[in-house]
């Protein structure tokens, strides 16, 4: 007999087999990860899903026997008031009483449910997308300078003088061109006020008192010619300013929430915002999330507000633009903050309000923004007119105007939820092309 | 401790404390018991390796497959939540007899274990005729080592794709992929996985890609078909073992396809044994283990805390809840093994008149073990409740058989634990367990050669009972995959009537390149 410790052995030794399985459960997991979009909240998009697939599309069929029909008999424990030739009724549906004879491992019609790591569910959606690489490189980076401790330099500001530096030279030089220690000259000037005070008591001291007034002469001379700190000795820390990616983002998520805009529209928007988000959560250590819903007049709202609540009235775009300027204002300094936003419409804008929409993006809002993002939503019943790009809402033919110099501005009509992903791809591939 | 001269006294264990456990169950299994074990080896695991290794059907080597991949998922969401436990050990039919304990046991738990599994489980695995006649315990580590390495080399050179569609395939097929009759003298695994190896290198050394040129020869062609009796017999039809049928005679697999089927079929056929003997092999392992640790407990070698807990867990792994409780999913096999075994002890040492009339070979015989492990050695689960199934048990249990008669509309109780009811209950439960009668019986039984080379597999329906027709067409869809060339399903009534047909039709394509 013996006993073997094999805790210490490498451990994950499914893990092959849990690759294989994601691949073939592939297609139902891809189908859920997408359906699970619409049920998260935009900040826990990439925390571990449990997805539930269909058991059907990763069966192991076998032969085997149906729960119901033919004849049969089966034998129970726990007889409590039966005799031999009780009638009992069937249950409808074939679902006996004592359950019969299930399927071996509990398959059945249900769903298979196991968990995802982050990790798995964000590659599943990227792949989806077909664009993690593209994106990752061209969202536009917001670089700053941050000085960087660079080593030392002779020359600097005093308040950055580095001290220990300083002493180490000078103690370097004093010690190579022999400057006299403090205690060195102090003791021959005790030695010489000895002398003195014996001689003043009448003692002989001769030619020794001179002798030694003339060394003490020397060193002092000496200390005063080579300085204790001398200019050549200072050192100061050394700065370089070094470009580092800003690692904090905000993104601006804008969305009409006029009564022309229904739960479906608001559900493509919705997507649309979670990609966005999930990119720039990969991108970025921090982001902030503000919603600013927008009838006639703006407001920021929370997630669920934005979402779910309705409000009827007109639109006037521009009041969303300026709600997000004074934020941007109030709260995220440019050179602090990325900015990105998104911003979902129907499309639908007061006539008057399309030039100062204009000025006011053009001016105030692209110059600031990283990216902006335009995405026009259509109910599928509206689908088929506006498909054709003659049908143009007044918004986009406001849009469009927007001079082609802003690269970081790029616009899209989603039609349906299956045309969000492509969007999402021609828009960074757009950008790609303009950039 | 040493004055105690308890085993341990902490719920902490060390190696120290497991190899005193060890010896000390030892000595009671075999010296007392004289349990005929495979020398042991116990493994100590982690709860992850345990994981691992339950969702890789409890083997420590196997091939790669997604099938492993779903039911560790499934085992891992379940295990996580907490509604699971994982199993406390493992025990694998092999020579040495290895057993995993898990670390996170408490040392009350790893005595049980050893007793239940590192003498229990392998005093039957080494005894059991079907074991004895079907497994080979001193091969099989080594041959699942072979097989890793043969699929993972197939799928280097074949793609993963095409070697998942024959796994696949022969998965759905595993039932039907054994030989329920010893009837064919098997190679020991080694040899098997020897005359694979020589098998390749022979075909890799002699491969000329001239022969592939050479015209049919006149006289293989001379020889064509005379009748389908012919036929039949050249393919040994009818086939109860579907692999061995398609590994022999499918015209579309390549060699190593065929390899890979009889890998799935070898180790199909290593666990057919187990299927056949659940009740049994628990019954033995879990009474093996209830009398070892009570006579550590009358030894004065554990406490009475250690004992308390070891109750707790042998009650909760015995529990049979009534059938019309909710927690009620059949029959326990620990529970009813266990019983039996208590009961064949008690008809050996203590017997009423009615034992002795029921059972009475053993009844008042006076050594229960001598008794126990003959028939630990000598039955299966079918064969054994028809044997030792007492009156006595039956009333314990309070028995019933419900008839299920498709032509009425009504349940009826067809027997109770009655004196008129016994034989009834026995026979029923016995023919519960009966593998003949458990699994499908589907066989191959024709395949036309010289025409279309459709194959006909017959389902043998018994007392009506039908399939489930969406994974039937789904495995026949695998059968047609491997076969290349259409299939049939037919089910036929004892009357030789047809019931149903399923078909896959032509394949559009013949088979993927």
């Amino acid at each position: 007999m013996n006993f073997i410790d094999r805790r210490l052995n490498p451990g994950g030794k499914s893990l092959p087999n849990r690759q294989r399985f994601l691949r073939v459960a592939k297609a139902a997991i891809k189908d859920q990860v997408v359906r699970s979009i619409r049920d998260r909240g935009l900040s826990d998009a990439a925390a571990p899903q449990v997805v539930k697939i269909p058991m059907r599309r990763i069966a192991e069929p076998r032969f085997r026997h149906a729960a119901s029909g033919g004849d049969r008999d089966q034998v129970f424990p726990g007889n409590k008031e039966y005799v031999a030739g009780d009638k009992l009724p069937k249950p409808k549906g074939g679902q006996g009483q004592g359950g019969r004879e299930g399927s071996p491992d509990g398959e059945g019609e249900d769903d298979f449910a196991f968990t995802l790591t982050s990790e798995e569910y964000l590659d599943i959606l990227f792949e989806e997308l077909e664009l993690p690489d593209l994106a990752k490189r061209k969202l536009k980076q917001m670089e700053i300078n941050r000085p960087q401790r660079a080593g030392y330099s002779v020359s600097g500001s005093p308040t950055n003088l580095n001290v220990v530096r300083t002493m180490r030279s000078s103690l370097a030089r004093r010690i190579s061109l022999g400057r006299p220690k403090p205690g060195e000259v102090e003791a021959l000037a005790e030695m010489i006020s000895d002398l003195e005070h014996a001689e003043a008591m009448g003692a002989l001291v001769g030619d020794r008192l001179v002798e030694l007034r003339e060394r003490l002469r020397g060193l002092e001379a000496r200390a005063k010619r080579i300085a204790y700190i001398d200019p050549v000795d200072l050192r100061y820390n050394r700065f370089e300013a070094t470009p580092k990616p800003q690692a904090q983002a905000v993104m601006f998520c804008l969305m009409d929430v006029s009564g022309s805009m229904t739960e479906d529209m608001k559900d493509l928007a919705k997507r649309f915002f979670l990609l966005l988000h999930i990119f720039l959560n990969r991108k970025y250590k921090h982001v902030d999330v503000v919603f600013i819903r927008h009838t006639t007049e703006a407001r920021e709202v929370d997630e669920e507000t934005f979402f779910h609540s309705r409000e009827t009235g007109g639109t006037i775009v521009s009041s969303a633009l300026a709600e997000m300027r004074s934020i941007i204002e109030a709260r995220y300094p440019v050179d602090e903050w990325n900015i990105y936003a998104a911003q979902a419409s129907d499309g639908d804008n007061y006539a008057s309000d399309s030039r100062a929409c204009l000025e006011m993006l053009t001016q105030q809002i692209l110059p600031v923004c990283q990216y902006f993002a335009y995405v026009e939503v259509y109910d599928s019943r509206q689908a088929e007119i506006f498909h054709s790009s003659l049908n143009v809402s007044d918004l986009w033919k406001d849009y469009l105007t927007v001079p082609p110099a802003f690269a970081n501005f790029a616009m899209k009509r989603v039609f349906s939820k299956e045309d969000v992903y492509p969007v999402f791809h021609q828009l960074f591939s757009e950008h790609r092309e303009a950039a | 401790m040493a004055m105690t001269g308890l085993l341990f006294d902490t719920g902490e264990w060390t190696f120290d404390t497991l190899r005193r456990a060890y010896d000390a169950i030892e000595e009671i299994a075999v010296g007392e018991m004289g349990l005929d074990v495979y020398p042991n080896q116990l493994e100590v695991i982690s709860s992850e390796q345990m994981l691992d290794a339950t969702s890789s059907v409890g083997m420590p080597i196997f091939y790669h497959h997604w099938s492993f991949g779903k039911s560790f998922a499934r085992q891992e969401t379940l295990y996580r939540k907490g509604w699971t436990g994982l199993a406390y050990e493992i025990v694998i039919n092999s020579n040495p007899c290895i057993s995993y304990i898990m670390e996170e046991n408490s040392m009350t738990m790893q005595a049980l274990v050893m007793a239940h599994a590192a003498f229990g489980h392998n005093h039957f695995f080494k005894n059991n005729y079907l074991f004895r006649e079907q497994t080979d315990a001193a091969g099989i580590l080594d041959y699942l080592n072979f097989a890793r390495d043969y699929v993972a080399s197939c799928e280097e050179r074949h793609g993963m794709a095409a070697v998942e569609r024959v796994l696949d395939a022969a998965h759905a097929l595993m039932d039907q992929g054994v030989n329920r009759y010893g009837r064919r003298a098997r190679l020991s695994l080694s040899a098997e996985r020897e005359r694979a190896e020589t098998r390749l290198a022979h075909a890799a050394e002699t491969f000329n890609d001239l022969w592939r040129t050479l015209p049919a020869s006149k006289l293989e062609a001379a020889k064509s078909p005379t009748g389908q009796r012919a036929t039949d017999e050249k393919l040994g039809l009818p086939e109860e073992n579907l692999l061995y049928f398609l590994e022999k005679f499918s015209p579309a697999l390549k060699d190593w396809e065929r390899e890979l089927l009889r890998i799935v079929r070898n180790i199909s056929q290593y666990f057919y044994p187990q299927r056949l003997t659940k009740v049994m092999n628990e019954g033995c392992a879990t009474f093996v283990h209830y009398k070892i640790m009570h006579r550590l407990f009358d030894k004065g070698l554990v406490s009475d805390g250690a004992m308390l807990e070891f109750l707790h867990s042998h009650s909760s792994v015995v529990f049979q809840p009534d059938f019309d409780d909710k927690r009620y999913s059949g029959l326990n096999p620990y529970y009813l093994g266990f019983e039996m075994m208590c009961d064949i002890e008690r008809i050996a040492t203590q017997p009423t008149a009615e034992d002795r009339e029921w059972s009475p070979q053993v009844a008042g015989c006076g050594d229960p073990m001598r008794a126990l492990k003959d028939a630990w050695a000598n039955f299966r689960d079918d064969s054994f409740i028809a044997q030792h199934l007492s009156p006595h048990l039956m009333r314990k249990m309070r028995l019933f058989q419900l008839s299920d008669r498709a032509a009425e509309t009504e349940y009826r109780v067809a027997a109770i634990h009655n004196e008129q009811g016994y034989r009834d209950l026995r026979r029923a439960l016995a023919l519960q367990y009966d593998p003949g009668l458990r699994d499908p019986n589907i066989q191959a039984t024709a395949a036309d050669l010289s025409g279309d080379r459709k194959l006909t597999l017959t389902h043998y329906l018994h007392d009506g009972v039908p399939l489930v027709e969406r994974d039937a067409m789904a495995v026949l869809a695998h059968v047609g995959d491997l076969w290349g060339f259409a299939v049939e399903l037919v089910g036929q009534a004892p009357d030789e009537t047809t019931r149903y047909r399923y078909d896959t039709g032509h394949p559009e394509t013949e088979q993927a390149a």
